[in-house]
This record gives structure tokens, C-alpha cells and sequence, in this order.
């Protein structure tokens, strides 16, 4: 059964990015690679999904991070520092 | 190693519209990490109506239904039982604010908690209406500031996990953010059980709501559970049991003192030393209560042992 042209038409959809929620930033995180040890407990609390975390390191999407600090707070090694966008 | 003990898929996308900071926003991405890709959403009105982002575009990568303040467990009854005839096993979740749960939308859970649907039932609980402007609701807790409470909240906090646990649904528990071992056990746990609803409790800190920095939020919600104020518990069939950290906070000297939590937020600044003093031993009384009722419960299950 198909579903009617309507249905799909008021139907939204996944996207990443919704919005860009980049632009509410007042300080940004900045991660010190020389004090990570790759723990991964700023990518678990992040609530904007905005961190990843690899063998290469931990990278912020700024596209999309708010700025939050809660990163920087939680960090066990204090490896991000926030910084102000101005 | 975080990332590796945990899935990796998001389900809640980046982008989204939560505040900066938001304790729901974290609490979500735990419980959706949790449940996995076949889960249907039903959410009434709260912040996380907002939080999907503008139409036609939406955060979640599982399908949601946004529905009416007071029909979200009604819907989501509706949802299991159609999901069960066209044989498509799924986790139904409502994912409801405190307004919507405690206050507007508890006839509805009651009845589905009543008729037994293999729900599962999430309230995140930011303690007052946030998403309309910091109302009181009946979850704000004893002598917080919100815009309808200017000079502290005369009333107290709704205990609706015990409410529920009145209704003997299967399963009963509360979760944090700061806690998200504690949250996939549930949360796994809660998704494998079936023959009624199954109903979970979040305390989800609110930054604009409880005036307090963002980067807090995780402290925030750390020190509701090492003072006590939050508990985290399950209640499996009737059987009351701690889980996590709580279980080591019986003795009141292991507790920390509740003004630590209560100095981090500006919804308790007006309070005096006798206010928190009042609120400890209400506090207090709260752990006497749960000694009680494992004393109780531990005689109980030896005369049956």
C-alpha cells in the first residue's frame, strides 16, 4: 500500500543539522591534543552530539557545538579550555 | 574509553534546537543510544517539541508523533497495540516533560498503566513548565523560584515514580544524565520486558529554568544523586531496589549536605539557612523512608526465601 502524495508531503525527515546551532556559540571549546588521552567523556555528555572522538584525536563541530562548556568541565585531564568567540 | 562501551549511532542529530547545555538533550541522546533504531517517539508539547528543529526537518533519526499535551500515553497505547497486530515488535516510548506527565497528560498514563500496554513511559523532569516561560508545575520542588512562584514554592515536589509504583506496572526506575551505566541497564532492561507499561523518572537539569551556567549541568545532576536529593532506583515487580551510586548513600554521613546543590542555582538563592535546613531533613526523612521499606522488603522475600 502506497502512502498518498499528502502523507509524504507533511511527513519531516531526519537532517542533520536542523539548524545551525554553531552561531549561538559565545565561547568555544578548544582541545589540547597533548593532554587527551582519548577517554571519550566529552563526546558522552555532549548534548549536541558535536564531538567525535577517534584515534586521531577529538574534533568539535562548530558547525553545531553551542558552546555549552560542559566538555571543558567534565574533561578528567582538563585538555579543553573554552575561549571566547569575540 | 566512552566511546567504545557505548553505541556510537546517534539517534538525536546535531543541530537540534535544545538550549545550550540542556540536561534533556544529554538524557535523550543516553536513552535513544540505549533503545536503538526501533524505537517510535510519541511526544506531547515540552521543550522537545522545540528541540526536533523547524519542519520539514527533524532531529531524530526514529520516527516521532507529536501529539497533544494530555494524549501522549493514549497515543502511544494506540501506537504498540497497531505496531502488535502488524506483527512489527518496536519499543513505543513517550518521551514527556514534567507538565506533561505529573500535571496535564496523568490520566492518560494512568489509564495505560491500567490497561497494561507494553509501553514504555519517560518523563524528564526539568522541575517547572520551561519551554513557556519557567511555570511551576506539580514537579517543582519545595521553595523554588519559577515566574508563577516568585518567592519560592510553597508546595512540594509530586513523588509520580511512587505514583506509579501504586499502579503495579512491572517496572518503576528513575535515571540521570550523570549516570548513563545506570541508564542502559534500565533503559535495556525496561525494553526486554513485556506485559505492561514500563515508566522511568529523569531529573534533567534545565539551565535557563535554575539559573545556573551551563557547563554545570552534569555536576548538577551528579550532586542531586550524591546528596541525596535524587535517587536513583528501580522497582521490578513490586521489589524496591537501589542502583548505582544511591546504593551507597543509606547512611546520612556518606550523603553530601544538600546546600552543595542547592548554592550552584539561582531558583534557590533566595532561600534562608533555615529553608535548606528544612529542605535537608526533608531530605533525611526521604532516606529514613527507603531504610524502612528495605528492611521490609528484605524480611519479606527471607520469609519467602
Amino acid at each position: 500500500m502506497s502512502r498518498s502524495a499528502g502523507v509524504e508531503k507533511i511527513l519531516a525527515r531526519p537532517t542533520v543539522g536542523a539548524v545551525l546551532s554553531g552561531g549561538w556559540r559565545a565561547e568555544r571549546p578548544v582541545v589540547d591534543a597533548s593532554k587527551c588521552k582519548l577517554c571519550g567523556v566529552c563526546w558522552l555528555f555532549c548534548p549536541d552530539a558535536a564531538v567525535e572522538v577517534s584515534e586521531a584525536g577529538v574534533v568539535i563541530d562548530y558547525d553545531f557545538c553551542k558552546g555549552c562548556g560542559i566538555c571543558a568541565r567534565e574533561c578528567p585531564f582538563k585538555a579543553i579550555t573554552m575561549v571566547s568567540e569575540r | 574509553m566512552a566511546h567504545r562501551v557505548f553505541p556510537r549511532e546517534e539517534y538525536l542529530l546535531k543541530g537540534h534546537v535544545a538550549c545550550p547545555g540542556c540536561g534533556a538533550a544529554v538524557m535523550l541522546r543516553h536513552v535513544l543510544k540505549a533503545l536503538g533504531p526501533n524505537t517510535y517517539l510519541v511526544i506531547p508539547a515540552c521543550c522537545t517539541s522545540v528541540i526536533a528543529g523547524p519542519h520539514p526537518r527533524s532531529a531524530f533519526r526514529v520516527p516521532v508523533l507529536h501529539i497533544a499535551f494530555a494524549a501522549s500515553a493514549a497515543a502511544a497505547s494506540g501506537m504498540i497495540e497497531a505496531l502488535e497486530k502488524l506483527g512489527k515488535p518496536a519499543n513505543v516510548v513517550v518521551w514527556a516533560g514534567d507538565g506533561g506527565t505529573v500535571d496535564i497528560g496523568l490520566q492518560a498514563l494512568s489509564g495505560a498503566a491500567e490497561r497494561g500496554h507494553n509501553i514504555i513511559y519517560i518523563c524528564y523532569d526539568n522541575e517547572a513548565y520551561m519551554n513557556t516561560g519557567i511555570q511551576k508545575s506539580g514537579s517543582t520542588p519545595h521553595g523554588a523560584w519559577t515566574t508563577t512562584t516568585p518567592s519560592g514554592n510553597p508546595g512540594f515536589k509530586k513523588d509520580l515514580p511512587g505514583i506509579m509504583v501504586s499502579h503495579r506496572v512491572p517496572y518503576v526506575a528513575t535515571l540521570s544524565p550523570a549516570y548513563p551505566n545506570d541508564t542502559f541497564a534500565k533503559l535495556r532492561k525496561a525494553a526486554s520486558m513485556r506485559g505492561g507499561l514500563k515508566y522511568l523518572h529523569a531529573l534533567t537539569p534545565c539551565p535557563p529554568g535554575w539559573r545556573y551556567d551551563p557547563s554545570l549541568t552534569i555536576e548538577l545532576s551528579r550532586l542531586a544523586v550524591e546528596t541525596g536529593m535524587w535517587v536513583l532506583y528501580e522497582v521490578e515487580n513490586g521489589v524496591f531496589r537501589l542502583t548505582g551510586p544511591s546504593r551507597a548513600l543509606l547512611e546520612k554521613g556518606k550523603r553530601k549536605p544538600v546546600a552543595e546543590y542547592l548554592k550552584l542555582q539561582g531558583r534557590f538563592r533566595h532561600l534562608s539557612p533555615e529553608d535548606v535546613e528544612r529542605i535537608q531533613r526533608m531530605v533525611d526523612e526521604n532516606w529514613e523512608r527507603i531504610a524502612e521499606m528495605l528492611k521490609e522488603g528484605g524480611e519479606h522475600s527471607s520469609e519467602q526465601g
